[in-house]
């Protein structure tokens, strides 16, 4: 019976991981290529690691709970690596598919036209006076 | 007792974390988890200038329950967002107004953006009003910003900054 649990896990979590990787191949630009490691992996990561606590708690005197710190500090380390990583390319101001938003975010090198600030100044009123969500439309 | 403890939420994580890295409870170790997670803290007291307090634990849990949740069904998403077609994927970069301001909970709200369905946030405002954050299919950009509002900061907020 353990047996099939740990192959269930071991054979989800090895192809959640190579989803995770084939997402590099078949993106299109660096933006939408991050996706891939940050999330595909978490999940696949972690079904080896629930197999591998199962099985050496299984196999050895006492329960096994490296994985589960494993788990935190992947969990916790994962976002801030891509964030970086996509903060470091929009410096580099790589081509991206998805359109920036209408706000002067790009601003650091003055590489923004005047068409796109001219939104700025009543989106950000009207988004900082009113402190409510928007209701999606 | 401030200056001796000067985060009392932190010392017990870290003798806890101590406790998962040897794998066993022995006083011996317990000993020494609690002595670390009395010296670090006191040592790395320059990095750490924000005080932490949790208003409400109980939300905390469910935040966290929520995330994981959240995390699980991402995975499917982006799985099978990779393995459609890319050229129909709508990718997009959305301007996330915050209401929040402690370091510690906007960088946990961005940690849980990255971490959720087909979004990763991407940078910090100067002023830190706004988190671009870049969506892997979203067709309506105010519905995903009413939804991390709602399902995210809003939690967070509750925890770590309204009384």
């Amino acid at each position: 019976m353990l047996e099939y649990l740990l192959s269930f896990l071991i054979l989800t979590g090895a192809t959640l991981t190579f989803i995770g990787s084939l997402g590099l191949l078949r993106l299109k630009d660096f933006y939408m290529r991050l996706h891939g490691p940050t999330k595909a992996t978490t999940l696949g990561v972690g079904s080896l690691l629930i197999a591998s606590a199962l099985f050496f708690s299984s196999h050895n005197a006492g329960i096994s709970l490296h994985e589960v710190l494993i788990t935190v500090f992947l969990v916790i380390t994962a976002p801030v690596s891509a964030h970086l990583l996509a903060k470091a390319a929009l410096h580099l101001n790589l081509h991206s598919f998805a359109k920036m938003p209408a706000k002067s975010t790009k601003g650091e090198d003055g590489a923004d036209d005047d068409a796109m600030d001219t939104q700025t100044p009543e989106e950000k009123s009207s988004s900082s006076d009113t402190h409510v969500p928007r209701k999606p439309v | 007792m401030a200056r001796l403890l000067p985060h009392p939420i932190l010392s017990p994580t870290l003798a806890c974390l101590w406790l998962l890295l040897v794998n066993s409870i022995t006083p011996g170790q317990i000993f020494l988890g609690l002595l670390l997670g009395w010296m670090i803290p006191l040592l790395t007291l320059r990095f750490w200038p924000e005080a932490v307090t949790i208003r409400k634990p109980l939300t905390l849990l469910r935040y966290i329950g929520l995330l994981l949740i959240d995390i699980i069904m991402a995975n499917f998403t982006v799985a099978r967002l990779i393995l459609g077609d890319p050229d129909r994927l709508k990718p997009i970069f959305v301007e996330l107004p915050l209401d929040l301001t402690s370091d510690l909970a906007i960088s946990l709200l961005a940690n849980s953006i990255t971490l959720t369905p087909g979004t990763v946030s991407a940078r910090l405002s100067e002023d830190r009003r706004y988190l671009l954050v870049h969506a892997l299919n979203e067709a309506d950009p105010d519905a995903l910003i009413a939804t991390i509002k709602r399902r995210y900061e809003r939690p967070l907020q509750e925890i770590f900054e309204l009384c």
